[in-house]
């Protein structure tokens, strides 16, 4: 196993400080270790996930090799070459579980942001204090864009949040995680084979959860209660204007919508026809705003919260698409001894939460270990 | 089940949706309009010809719309404001996708009627306030629809129509226009 830092290093260095697991302490589990601490509802920090992860490496002795950058992998022969910082290596067959997310992705149109706005992705966001004064405005509604506009707002900044399409969740449904639900009801175990859209599948963004202690629900009508402003898509930047989509009250709805929909089919699968205590739609404001002057200087930082994705630059092997999604079936890569592990629907809805591993290693190790060929001595 | 029909041939989209994701070129479409001033603020533009699938394509009929400005405007309502053109185009194009998302469903509709609003302070185009815009302030379109699908259906094919709407996208997100002089 080879880590280009320390093992668990995107909890170490890629993570703001306040961020927790969005799930439940009970659903964290890797394969044969589990959480057995006194909070099972609770929601590990990263430090904690740092200390899980590193107990795991601990009792299952893995053979990690640290400080272990991979430059580059290429076909050789009947298997891959890697250069690695520590050196060159052979091997007939590659993992590559290096996750989605490595890069945060900015869109084109940050060019074209007037120099004296600053701007940051979630990489470099650790907490409120990192930032100048003035107002901000956090662009993207999935889980990292809520939880980083709810956290500056209570800093006592302004918080614009720009969104488009997203995914809206209460954090408890029934007094219940809602990934209890998920994993109860089995939407976590749909096959990626069995997904009615799977590209849609695979780009879906992060839900609107955030773990708390107190077990709040995060989502666009709590960011209102804090006094956050809503506007739509940012879709163009013009003169140093920012100018928003007018359909913010569609992709609320289509949230609301989904969300009801999602729910609905957790009562079914329970037996429940009472229903409970219906969540209100989506607040939007009457007229949000469509355009923004940074001229003005109402809005001094910009965080990019608009999503992340892998970095393939180091692979010499022709298996990523014009749109750098790797081709892959389940994980088997689309080159003899190639394998990935831990990217979104890999094989399941669950594959990128630390519960979802599990079963996918076993699948592509049992692909792998058919496929390797016995080396002549060991026939 | 009983078979739908809103007439719309949705097998044909999908089909066309799995050709065009491996021919980028052959999706891209032209469509053309050609004006000629008549008189005063009265202009006529027909619409026949179009580029798309890769070639010249042509409607079965041409049509000609006319362009006027009402009598409270000084002038003759030869036809219907420009700016009412923007509201016969998301009509359409939303009532159009309503009916395709249903037939794609397996949502029987029996009637879908709207009505589109556009909210408009004419001092902008006045040069009344320079503070007011010349376009719509906002846009509102109610739409009653009669159906075999529940009330959260409805409101799903109304949501779905304007996320895959071509005419809501253009009046919500800026476009670049480029207008030059031949």
């Amino acid at each position: 196993m080879l880590e280009r830092g320390e093992v668990a290093n995107s909890w170490r260095r890629e993570r703001w400080d306040s961020l927790r697991l969005l799930t439940p302490n009970w659903l964290s589990r890797l394969p044969g270790h589990h959480y057995d601490g006194p909070d099972p509802d609770g929601y590990m920090t990263s430090g904690e996930v740092v200390a899980f992860i590193e107990q795991f490496a601990g009792v299952t002795a893995a053979p990690v090799r640290t400080n272990t950058a991979v430059t580059s992998v290429r076909r050789d022969d009947d298997g891959y070459r890697l250069v690695t910082s520590g050196g060159e290596l052979r091997a007939r067959s590659v993992v590559l579980a290096g996750g989605a997310c490595n890069v945060p992705t900015v869109p084109a149109l940050a060019a074209g942001l007037p120099p004296g706005v600053r701007q940051l992705t979630p990489f470099d966001y650790r907490g409120p204090d990192g930032l100048a004064e003035g107002g901000v405005l956090v662009v993207g509604g999935s889980a990292t864009g809520v939880q980083i506009a709810a956290e500056l707002r209570r800093s006592g900044r302004p918080v614009i949040l720009s969104t488009g399409e997203h995914v809206r969740m209460p954090r408890l449904h029934r007094d219940r995680d809602v990934l209890w639900w998920m994993d109860a009801t089995g939407v976590w175990d749909q096959r990626y084979d069995q997904v009615d859209d799977l590209t849609r599948a695979r780009r879906l963004p992060s839900p609107q959860l955030v773990g708390t202690p107190e077990r709040a629900t995060l989502d666009l009508n709590a960011l209102t209660d804090l006094g956050v402003e809503l506007v739509g898509r940012l879709s163009a930047v013009r003169d140093g204007v920012l100018l928003f989509s007018g359909g913010l009250t569609n992709v609320c709805a289509l949230a609301d919508l989904k969300m009801k929909r999602m729910l609905a089919g957790f009562d079914q699968w329970a037996g429940l026809s009472q229903p409970e205590v219906e969540l209100p739609p989506t607040r939007v404001p009457a007229a949000p705003r469509w355009q923004i002057d940074l001229g003005h200087g109402e809005i001094s930082t910009v965080v990019w919260a608009t999503g992340f994705r892998p970095d393939y630059g180091w692979l010499d092997v022709p298996v990523v698409d014009e749109k750098g999604r790797l081709r892959h079936e389940g994980g088997v890569v689309d080159s003899p001894g190639l394998y990935a592990l831990g990217l979104p629907v890999l094989r399941r809805r669950r594959s990128t939460f630390l519960n979802g591993i599990e079963d996918d290693a076993r699948a592509v190790t049992e692909h792998l270990a058919t496929s390797l060929p016995v080396p002549s001595s060991h026939r | 089940m009983t078979t739908i029909d809103n007439g719309v041939n949705v097998q044909a989209l999908l089909d066309a949706r799995e050709v065009l994701k491996g021919a980028p070129d052959a999706a891209q479409f032209t469509w053309r309009a050609s004006s000629k001033w008549q008189h005063g603020v009265h202009s006529t533009t027909t619409i026949e010809k179009f580029f798309g699938l890769g070639q010249e394509q042509t409607h079965k009929n041409e049509t000609t719309f006319a362009a006027d400005h009402p009598a409270v405007f000084a002038a003759e309502d030869n036809g219907i404001t420009p700016i009412e053109y923007l509201l016969v185009g998301l009509a359409g194009c939303l009532t159009a996708g309503v009916a395709s998302v249903a037939q794609n469903r397996g949502i029987q509709l029996r009637s879908v009627e709207s009505t589109v609003e556009g909210a408009h302070d004419i001092r902008g185009i006045l040069g009344a306030d320079s503070d007011v815009r010349n376009g719509f302030n906002d846009i509102k379109v109610t739409f009653h629809i009669d159906a075999d699908a529940s009330q959260e259906e409805i409101e799903a094919l109304v949501a779905q129509s304007q996320k895959r709407s071509a005419v809501y996208d253009a009046l919500t997100n800026p476009t670049n226009v480029t207008v030059e002089v031949a």
